[in-house]
């Protein structure tokens, strides 16, 4: 993992520790809505919108819709940031 | 776009939210601290889960507002905004409990007594409606006659909705204005295409305001919000699509802020008294180290005419009910003179009804205000520049409000306005006079203090009560009093303008408006009693006064009202109830000093009293009453 990854991981860690309230929450790339109880829609609203606030960028429906785990969430995060 | 930017930034917010969690038990307090400081919407909604889950539904028993049960009656997805309104209701000290529509079916719920909606019995219900539902069918080829048309199929099932709900619950109601989020299609003339649904909307809210005045509906104007905000500060058309959010997530606590101070104001727990610090608050520099001429206030500099512009809003303030009072660190002479001799100054003497210039701290200071004004300290508003002093008041003096202020004093006014503290739903005669009524006090309290005895100065002040039945004239006062009176009140019973217009149709009850007048000026209406006659038992089911005029002999000359009229309507006893609350303990032996006997007095503080009208010889008094 890179520097910047690393960042951005950390970052990621703490925005599902505050929209699921567990402040012991573990992320990996591997990650997906399926393995976290509670992760519905309107979570997945709360974890763009607080991605977006944080990282200073916009993230648009298409890139939205092909997320499949948290590794693309990074990987999407990673590109727009450098950009 | 930052939401809240009145409210102080609280870097340290996830930890606290934690710590409090994992610590439970009474969070109330804690929450309400919190509330008080900048959260985003996800901390929004971890400070809700927190009091849902260690408060439960069971609030303190001492709060000085009722719990309210608010509905949120929409047409699209309104759940995010729950949290948010519950939230910013603890900022104030109320708890409110939510209820949702099942999606799309807030008609049909309100139309079945059976549905879940009845069996929540709302107190308080708001209409959000989006800007999709309520312009289904307009469109661009329509002529301005089809426009006109569906234009009054909105309003009809707006007023439908209003009239189902005051049918089904009689309680307060929110509606909150419409959303314009459509993209124009003419453009600067849009006003020309009777279609375009941007248009339809404006002239929708202009309707809305209209009907909410003549059906005593409030507003929730989150398109005045959008104005000022921007629409992108509100209103995410990709997440529209997404999630049908039409106010988008990260402004629920706006939003909720808008809702729960139209709840506070109901509820009599808006903010009444303006604080105001003077050196580099309401003008440039340090009066004491610059003097007179070298302070910067007026016109021909940039920075003087933003001072202007801060005095220029608190007068506005001051002119519809707004309190003023100085607080500040100086010799008083020093902080005066500006007001008295200054040319450019826009505040003057007459408009500060309370004004503490020394060198005490500005807590103590702002205590004794609060007392001189007989206002609570959560009535208060503290404006002053200097960090230090903002810090110290917030941690001494929670319940003041201490909004954060701009380094830039052409922007205080906005800040001002915009964190909604002074929330009113309308403006009563008295709120007009109010100040004058604070002047005039202090004029009373020279005469009391060159009085050598009590006895000569309620003599000298050639007192007039005059008393009348509710009538629609004084309504809306009435039900302002009824709403907002916290400390002499008995029974804090909140009524809307429905109830009170049922006393004045109930041949067995009474309603009374008290209006004092003295050679110092009018008062205003200062007392309200309800009495509901049962047999020979008549029970004074309210009796409120304004704090301004204790000590007055208002009461006994009341009771004697009270007495006479109960006798002519064949009572033979009077009974009065005390019902505590966090603020009305300056009431509990009320009745007993008017000698009523006790009857039963509960572990909870409530108590009844009665008072038998055959033994009853009325205390003279100096006040002279007439009905009017």
């Amino acid at each position: 993992m890179t520097a910047d990854q690393a960042g951005i991981y950390s970052a990621l860690t703490e925005i599902f520790r505050e929209v699921f309230m567990n402040d012991d929450m573990q992320i990996s790339p591997t990650l997906t809505a399926k393995d976290v109880p509670g992760w519905d829609s309107f979570k997945q609203i709360e974890i763009m919108v607080s991605v977006e606030e944080r990282f200073g960028i916009k993230l648009n429906t298409r890139e939205i819709d092909s997320m499949k785990c948290v590794g693309d969430l990074a990987a999407v995060i990673a590109a727009k940031a450098a950009a | 776009m930052q939401h809240l930017r009145w409210l102080p930034p609280a870097a340290d917010a996830r930890a606290r939210l934690s710590a409090l969690d994992r610590a439970g038990g009474e969070v109330w307090k804690q929450a309400v601290a919190l509330a008080g400081t900048r959260l985003d919407f996800v901390a929004t909604n971890r400070l809700d889960a927190i009091v849902q889950r260690h408060q439960g539904a069971v609030p303190p028993a001492d709060l000085a507002a009722p719990p309210v049960r608010l509905a949120v009656l929409g047409s699209a997805t309104l759940t995010h905004l729950h949290a948010p309104i519950r939230v910013a209701a603890l900022r104030r000290g109320i708890s409110v409990t939510t209820y949702e529509n099942d999606y799309g079916q807030y008609l049909q719920e309100l139309l079945d007594p059976r549905s879940a909606l009845h069996e929540f019995r709302p107190n308080a219900i708001l209409f959000s409606f989006d800007a999709r539902s309520l312009t289904q069918g307009v469109h661009a080829a329509l002529d301005a006659e089809a426009a006109a048309a569906a234009l009054q199929a909105a309003e009809a099932l707006i007023l439908q909705c209003w009239q189902a709900a005051r049918d089904g619950f009689g309680c307060p109601l929110m509606q909150q204005t419409v959303l314009d989020s459509f993209p124009a299609l003419l453009g600067n003339n849009e006003h020309r295409l009777p279609g375009s649904r941007s248009w339809f909307v404006h002239e929708l809210n202009a309707s809305l305001r209209r009907l909410a005045d003549r059906h005593g509906v409030d507003l929730v104007a989150l398109d005045q919000a959008a104005a000022r905000d921007g629409l992108d500060a509100w209103h995410d058309p990709a997440l529209w699509h997404r999630s049908k959010q039409e106010v988008s997530p990260a402004a629920g606590p706006a939003y909720g802020d808008l809702v729960a101070r139209l709840i506070a104001a109901r509820a009599g727990r808006s903010y009444k008294c303006l604080v105001l610090d003077l050196d580099n608050t309401l003008w440039g520099g340090v009066v004491g180290d610059d003097g007179l001429e070298g302070i910067v206030i007026g016109q021909g500099s940039p920075l003087g005419e933003g001072f202007v512009a801060v005095q220029e809003y608190a007068r506005e303030l001051a002119r519809r009910g707004v309190i003023l009072a100085v607080c500040s660190k100086n010799d008083e002479a020093n902080a005066r003179e500006p007001f008295e001799k200054h040319p450019d100054m826009v505040l003057r003497p007459a408009d500060i009804a309370c004004f503490r210039a020394n060198w005490d701290d500005k807590a103590a200071n702002i205590r004794a205000i609060a007392a001189e004004l007989n206002i609570g300290l959560d009535a208060l508003v503290f404006l002053d520049d200097n960090p230090f002093e903002r810090n110290l008041i917030r941690e001494q003096l929670p319940m003041v409000a201490v909004p954060e202020v701009p380094d830039e004093p052409a922007l205080v006014p906005a800040i001002l306005a915009d964190a909604g503290y002074f929330e009113s739903l309308r403006l009563t005669e008295d709120d007009r006079l109010r100040t004058a009524q604070y002047q005039e006090n202090r004029a009373r309290e020279q005469l009391r203090a060159s009085s050598s005895d009590i006895e000569g100065y309620l003599r000298g002040l050639d007192m007039k009560l005059i008393w009348k039945r509710f009538d629609p004239v004084g309504q809306q006062r009435i039900v302002q009093l009824i709403n907002k009176t916290n400390q002499f009140n008995l029974t804090t019973r909140r009524y809307t303008d429905e109830d009170v217009a049922a006393i004045m149709a109930d041949p067995d009850a009474f309603g009374l408006q008290l209006r004092l007048l003295d050679r110092f000026g009018d008062n205003g209406i200062i007392g309200i009693v309800i009495g509901r006659k049962n047999d020979d038992l008549l029970h004074i089911d309210t009796w409120l006064m304004s704090c301004r005029v204790l000590g007055r002999q208002v009461e006994p000359a009341t009771l004697t009202l009270i007495a006479d009229l109960s006798r002519e309507m064949g009572a033979t006893r009077l009974r009065g109830e005390y019902i505590p609350t966090k603020k009305n303990g300056m009431v509990r032996d009320h009745y007993v000093k008017l000698g009523f006997s006790l009857i039963a007095s509960e572990p909870d503080g409530r108590s009844l009293a009665e008072l038998d009208l055959a033994g009853f010889v009325p205390t003279p008094t100096f006040i002279q009453m007439t009905e009017g």
